[in-house]
């Protein structure tokens, strides 16, 4: 029995340590990457030194200003990803959290079948909708702007709040708005201030996967934006890697920095995330 | 009857914003992406916008190259969703045990799934370059290899990595939720079942997997939708190559609308799409009901 136990533990650590590993491995060499001096890293096999290691390319894409430059580009596709990642997380949490209420609360016409259609679009592929939305947006002029982009992603990231804020509103108890209701509040102010302010663990928890989703995006992005106007670090990660005589090293620090903010989210924000994740997977 | 009307008048009010954006991006363009199905609209064509009927799907789905994308999506979907799958019910058993690291574990499990998907697949790539590779480096250090090797230029293998690459990414999402549904459990029922004599393999699998069913059936169906719909990655890693290998159906959709300009069959395509996806949200609410009645 203790035999077997010990073994149980043995085999324990093994995988926890393969696992640290794993998780950690690929992420780290992107990192050393982007420290490495090019002929260190298309050495066969690659040279690893701590003398090698430097912050230039960093320090290129903070003060780059030629505008051929991929670290320039990075630069601005940076402050084009922050903006669209957080003017989508805003209005979406405005606009989804409000419809969220009304398919909780509210009994109206046609709500089972909206809600079904709702869940549809959230788990829909853009490609679906892409060609005749191209030919709109650019008969409108409205191709490579920031503005176009939030309003895309507004489509799929309102229907995620709704489906997933339906479920935290579902399990607020009614008296609180019967409370409010009886102390003469109106149908807005006991959503606004009673309402709301309760489900505030659910809005932080869903606006947070707001961010990431928006900050992933990567097909709209490619489809709708061709330039510095409006495209994002992702679109110019994949460009950037298309390229012949590609810069590993640039192209991983360009990886590390699109990868800080959701990184940092993720493992600050770790108990939101999970929480907005099951309860909108698992509560219906 | 009135508060009945002013409600329906109040749900409107509130929910107008959302419906309004959802009906303009998705639900018009939508409808029109039907349309084109059944026409003829492509840019390199002198017979523009022309209506052809079902042309379009019998043409689609008389091609190999819809079967075969069709194909590469389930073999995609199939070995990525179940490697993540049970990947992510042992680590997820393993962050649940006690011991000396776990919390460490358990907080970084969550990076993979942060990093965006364009640069896990610009990563990747760059771990299976064929010059100056990592992989390349490792293997022929372990001796499993007596040269480097372009691993991306078979199209099989090429797959696969893909597969591999993905399964970083996604595996701690699935780790994740087994996790939360470990950390529910009813730890009084297991330390009954040791005293009476069970053992570690006995109480995983007659209490452990029996509650994990569930969550592991919401997990395995999200995750086969979302396997369906993959393109960033493949887009980052392989462009659908090497000789289509990795040419799955959002692939080709992408390929067909926005590379060759036929709009009606891409239109055509996505329409198809929309019948596997409308199925499957179909198998993932019936998912979510059973998983309520399991927690009942």
């Amino acid at each position: 029995m203790l035999e077997r136990n010990r073994g149980l533990a043995i085999s324990q650590y093994a995988f926890a340590l393969a696992l640290a590993v794993g998780i950690l491995g690929p992420f780290v060499w992107m990192i050393v990457t982007s420290l490495s001096l090019q002929r260190d890293l298309t050495a066969v096999p690659p040279v690893i030194s701590l003398a090698g290691l430097s912050l230039e390319r960093y320090l290129r894409i903070l003060t780059s200003r030629s505008t051929s430059d991929i670290a320039y580009a990075f630069r601005v596709a940076m402050g084009n990803s922050l903006f669209v990642a957080i003017a989508v997380t805003i209005s979406a949490l405005v606009f989804g959290s409000l419809a969220a209420y009304a398919f909780a609360r509210l009994k109206f016409k046609g709500r089972g079948p909206l809600l079904l259609f709702i869940l549809f679009t959230y788990m829909a592929p853009p490609v679906i909708f892409v060609v005749p939305l191209y030919l709109i947006l650019s008969g409108l002029g409205m191709l490579n702007s920031k503005l176009t982009l939030v309003l895309l992603y507004s489509s799929f990231v309102i229907p995620f709040i709704i489906w997933v804020m339906r479920g935290f509103f579902a399990s607020i108890s009614r008296s609180y708005e019967d409370a409010a209701a009886m102390d003469g509040c109106t149908r807005l102010q006991a959503l606004l201030h009673v309402f709301l302010p309760m489900a505030r663990p659910g809005l932080v928890a869903t606006g947070i996967l707001a961010f990431l989703m928006a900050w992933d995006e990567f097909f709209m992005a490619l489809i709708f934006t061709s330039n510095l106007a409006a495209k994002t670090i992702p679109v110019a990660i994949a460009e950037f890697n298309g390229k012949f005589s590609i810069d590993y090293g640039m192209i991983s620090a360009g990886g590390v920095l699109a990868s800080l903010p959701p990184v940092i989210i993720a493992i600050v924000f770790q108990k939101y995330i999970v929480m907005g994740m099951t309860s909108g997977g698992v509560k219906e | 009857m009135s508060i009945r009307n002013s409600e329906g008048r109040f749900a409107l009010a509130v929910s107008a914003p959302a419906l309004a954006i959802i009906l303009a991006v998705v639900l018009l363009p939508l409808a029109t992406t039907f349309a084109y199905s059944f026409m003829n609209v492509e840019l390199i064509s002198a017979a523009n916008g022309s209506f052809v009927g079902l042309a379009n799907y019998a043409e689609v789905l008389g091609s190999r190259a819809f079967w075969a994308a069709l194909g590469r999506t389930a073999y995609f979907t199939a070995a990525s969703a179940s490697l993540e799958t049970i990947l992510g019910l042992f680590i997820a058993l393993l962050l649940n045990e006690e011991f000396f690291g776990v919390k460490f574990l358990r907080s970084i499990v969550i990076i993979p799934w942060a990093i965006p998907t364009i640069v896990n697949g610009s990563l990747w790539k760059w771990i299976y370059n064929g010059e100056y590779g990592i992989m390349n480096a490792i293997f022929l250090k372990l001796g499993l290899i007596s040269e480097y090797r372009s691993w991306l230029s078979d199209p099989f293998a090429a797959m696969n990595l893909v597969v591999v690459a993905d399964a970083w990414k996604m595996t701690p999402l699935a780790a994740i939720f087994f996790l939360a549904a470990l950390q529910s459990v009813n730890k009084a029922t297991y330390e009954a079942a040791t005293v009476d004599g069970a053992g570690p393999y006995r109480r995983f699998f007659s209490l452990t997997l029996p509650y994990l069913t569930p969550t592991l059936l919401v997990v395995l169906v999200m995750r086969t939708v979302e396997k369906f719909k993959a393109f960033d990655v493949f887009y980052m890693i392989t462009r659908g190559g090497p000789a289509n290998g990795t040419k799955v159906l959002m692939y080709e959709t992408y390929q067909r609308a926005f590379t060759n300009l036929q709009y009606s069959q891409a239109s055509t395509y996505a329409y198809l799409f929309v019948i596997i996806i409308a199925s499957l949200t179909a198998f993932y609410i019936k998912a979510l009901r059973k998983s309520e009645e399991f927690n009942a």
